[in-house]
């Protein structure tokens, strides 16, 4: 029977039909559910984890696959950087068993930091790349993704994007087939990439890029479907891929014909020339960076592209019909036009432990090197605490650079923030950078038990694995002080008095130092924090509590304070900080 | 023909309108449509603004709604309502919870919270508006706003209400079942005064 799925679900689902047994990620938005759904599967179908970075699950993964099993590896874009490594030499030493890299990228930057396109990685790597348009597609894509790259020897990538990966539609799932181990025979020649296996191996590389050119031509990945009709007397050819083809037949119908790529690298020659051949006009509808749009300017196709379409953001089927139909989607005077009103940014929620750490850093005017997680949002107003963020792990190795180029005194009102999750995932190389070279910052860790942003997963501080089971918790202030620190401190956020002076030692310090901020997520089922704050009649109207910018927290016409009891949670943060006693912890 | 039905729920993060919009995917799987849903995760849920488009017909191609496009927008949150507006048909319906949750720009005094804005929907569209808060409470727990005002949108449609009682059943844990099935009676029941 049909069910209604989420894509990441299908992609989840089309692995394990396909009978994958090892999946190792990092969770990034808009990738994360993907593991998550393959965790959910029985453990003897699949084993499941969460590895500490990207690089490390990509490693895990083509382990598996030399090890003969089906393997996967999900990330989101950015995460794509940090596999590269691996991933350029895997594809060198090609598969044993199947292995495919699941890649979500986010147009109009919806939850990351950059746009960047992976297609990129495909043709940079020489890998074949497939790009789904819905989640049926995710499922059976999937599928094929493992049996192309058994067959042609290659890890495949796989490429969402946010509206696929986030989208629901309809599935038709269908049973697992168990997928018996491939044989492990020892073959130095293929897997071990020193300069003089690796040079053969290149060859073979080469060799299967021509065969999967070859292949590109006559797939049923790639799809034509005709249509007779003329827009302005004029045969209209259109070629798409991932989402675009849904708003392009959504916006077009059948007045145009469709060149649908479902395999987007390597790209076909012959196939596009031939559709081309058949149309006046051909316009190329991809979201980000003209890739499809250069490959057949490349073959000598007269195209139009990124001309006529924007590099920014996501498309719309309005703006395809626009450019293409020149049709005004709805007239200006036909829609409900609206007043300007406030914007509702995301902030941090009620409750979160970061808004202590972020009051604190922002009463102190220290300069802040941020960090990729929920605590980003301490760069907005009134807290407004953060001066960059740039990657994941990058507030730590940034912030040193920082103090080389400006000098101790600046040093000494400069720290990192970063999240548990991110120093295990890269914040702890930036750290042992700082022992080595003598750096004297401050790097405050924001350990609030979980992996925040992208909804609660575990991580090698949780003491969980991804399946909820215990084991053993790495040891945040041995491994600091394993490294080299000297000076690690263990503060909670919430008591705002001994967590400032934590700080202020830890920045006067001529030593590196690492603050550990620990309290837990307020959204973690085990925090039950109880009661409501309520503001009395000894308010002062001071304003000091309105700097925590508290979303349960406002003030009325005459600057008295109030407490939204649908809102607040009881954390008591607010309680601690009014000097006049006037905000009350009550039942 | 019958054509492509569009609704959008907006509320703020933390409201519970990814629960709302499974709710509603399941009951349209159900009656037999092609359906697509469109969410939005990660940063945005952190009190933000949150959108859910559903879309329903006999075919669905595009997941995403475009202004002056949706037949009815469910809004958990009066601003957030009225900010959708835009993207509602000529003659669409809207379901308010009447709701008001400030924004961070409000709540540093940056901006104020806008008056009037349900008297504004009423003159642009046909505004169901309702204190949902209230009747979720009534049912026995604030959290139940989401399944109160998809009691509201069951009412509108000609979905019978035997299959909203099968979603449901299919969508929320057992446990939570009762309380949830008292708040959607509450919602199916409303009546616009």
């Amino acid at each position: 029977m049909k069910q209604l799925m989420i894509g990441n679900g299908a992609v989840a689902r089309g692995a394990w039909e396909a009978g994958v047994r090892v999946v190792s990620s990092y969770p990034g938005t808009p990738s994360t559910e993907i593991t998550e759904f393959l965790a959910t599967y029985p453990e003897t179908d699949v084993y499941a984890e969460w590895a500490p970075n990207e690089k490390v699950a990509c490693e895990v993964a083509i382990g598996a696959s030399i090890g003969g099993a089906r393997a996967m590896a999900c990330c989101k874009h950015v995460g794509l950087n940090v596999m590269a490594d691996p991933l350029f030499t895997a594809s060198y030493t090609g598969v044993n068993g199947g292995l495919l890299i699941c890649v979500a990228d986010d147009p109009g930057m919806h939850s990351s930091q950059n746009e960047q396109d992976s297609r990129h990685y495909a043709e940079a790597a020489k890998l074949l790349m497939l790009e789904p348009s819905d989640s049926s597609e995710c499922l059976s894509f999937t599928k094929e993704a493992f049996r192309l790259s058994e067959t042609y020897d290659t890890p495949v990538l796989l490429r969402l994007t946010t509206r696929v990966a986030h989208s629901q539609s309809l599935v038709e799932p269908s049973e697992r087939e168990e997928k018996d181990l491939g044989p492990y025979d020892k073959n130095a020649e293929k897997y071990v990439m020193v300069p003089a296996f690796a040079r053969k191996r290149h060859i073979e590389v080469e060799k299967r890029m021509e065969n999967l050119r070859a292949f590109a031509e006559t797939t049923a990945l790639n799809r034509i479907d005709r249509s007779e009709k003329r827009i302005s007397g004029k045969r209209i050819g259109v070629i798409t891929a991932g989402i675009t083809d849904l708003y392009a037949r959504e916006a077009l119908g059948d007045s145009v014909s469709y060149c649908k790529l479902g395999m987007v690298y390597p790209l076909p020659t012959q196939l596009l020339k031939d559709f081309a051949a058949s149309c006046d006009l051909v316009y190329v509808l991809e979201e980000l960076d003209p890739f499809l749009e250069n490959h057949c300017r490349a073959i000598g196709l007269n195209v139009i592209g990124k001309e006529a379409f924007t590099l920014l953001g996501e498309y719309t089927p309005a703006e395809i019909a626009r450019v293409i139909l020149g049709k005004e989607p709805v007239k200006e005077e036909d829609l409900l036009t609206i007043a300007p009103v406030p914007g509702r940014p995301p902030v941090l929620c009620p409750g979160c432990p970061h808004r202590g750490t972020f009051y604190v850093l922002k009463k102190l005017g220290l300069v802040v090197s941020g960090d990729i997680g929920c605590y980003s949002l301490g760069a907005s107003a009134p807290l407004s605490s953060i001066d960059s963020v740039i990657c994941m792990g990058a507030s730590v190795s940034a912030a040193l650079g920082m103090a080389k180029a400006r000098g101790p005194e600046f040093t000494k009102k400069l720290v990192s923030v970063i999240g548990d999750s991110t120093f295990m995932h890269s914040g702890v190389t930036g750290l042992i950078d700082i022992v080595y070279n003598k750096g004297i910052n401050t790097v405050i860790i924001l350990d609030n038990s979980i992996t925040g942003m992208t909804g609660h997963q575990d991580n090698p501080l949780t003491g969980k694995t991804i399946r909820g089971e215990a084991t053993k918790q790495v040891d945040l202030v041995a491994l600091c002080r394993a490294v080299g620190i000297e000076s690690v401190t263990v503060a909670d956020p919430f008591d705002v008095k001994s967590f400032e002076a934590a700080v202020k030692d830890a920045v006067a310090s001529d030593e590196p130092a690492v603050v550990i901020a620990q309290r837990p997520c307020a959204l973690l089922k085990s925090v039950r924090y109880t009661g409501r704050a309520v503001c009395t009649d000894a308010c002062r109207k001071c304003g000091l509590c309105m700097k925590l910018g508290c979303p349960a927290i406002s003030r009325k016409e005459d600057g008295h304070v109030v407490v939204d009891p649908t809102q607040c949670n009881g954390c008591g943060l607010c309680v601690g900080v009014c000097p006049f006693h006037a905000l009350e912890k009550q039942d | 023909m019958q054509t492509t039905k569009q609704i959008m729920i907006v509320g703020v993060g933390g409201q519970g309108t990814l629960l709302a919009s499974r709710i509603l995917g399941n009951v349209l799987v159900r009656a037999g449509y092609d359906v697509k849903l469109s969410e939005v995760h990660g940063m945005s849920q952190r009190g933000g603004s949150v959108v859910t488009y559903v879309k329903y017909g006999p075919v669905v191609y595009s997941p995403i709604v475009g202004p002056g496009e949706a037949d009815l927008i469910l809004g958990f949150e009066q601003l957030e309502a009225y900010r959708a507006l835009p993207y509602l048909k000529k003659g669409g319906t809207v379901i308010a919870g009447t709701q008001k949750i400030d924004p961070m720009p409000v709540i540093t005094g940056a901006a104020r919270y806008p008056e009037g804005l349900l008297e504004e929907i009423r003159e642009k569209a046909n505004l169901i508006a309702l204190d949902a808060l209230s009747l979720a409470r009534q049912a026995g727990t604030e959290k139940a706003v989401n399944v109160v005002l998809i009691g509201v949108l069951a009412a509108q449609t000609e979905i019978p209400k035997e299959q909203w009682i099968a979603a449901l059943k299919e969508t929320v844990p057992p446990r939570f079942l009762e309380m949830n099935l008292s708040a959607f009676d509450l919602g199916y029941g409303y009546r616009n005064v």
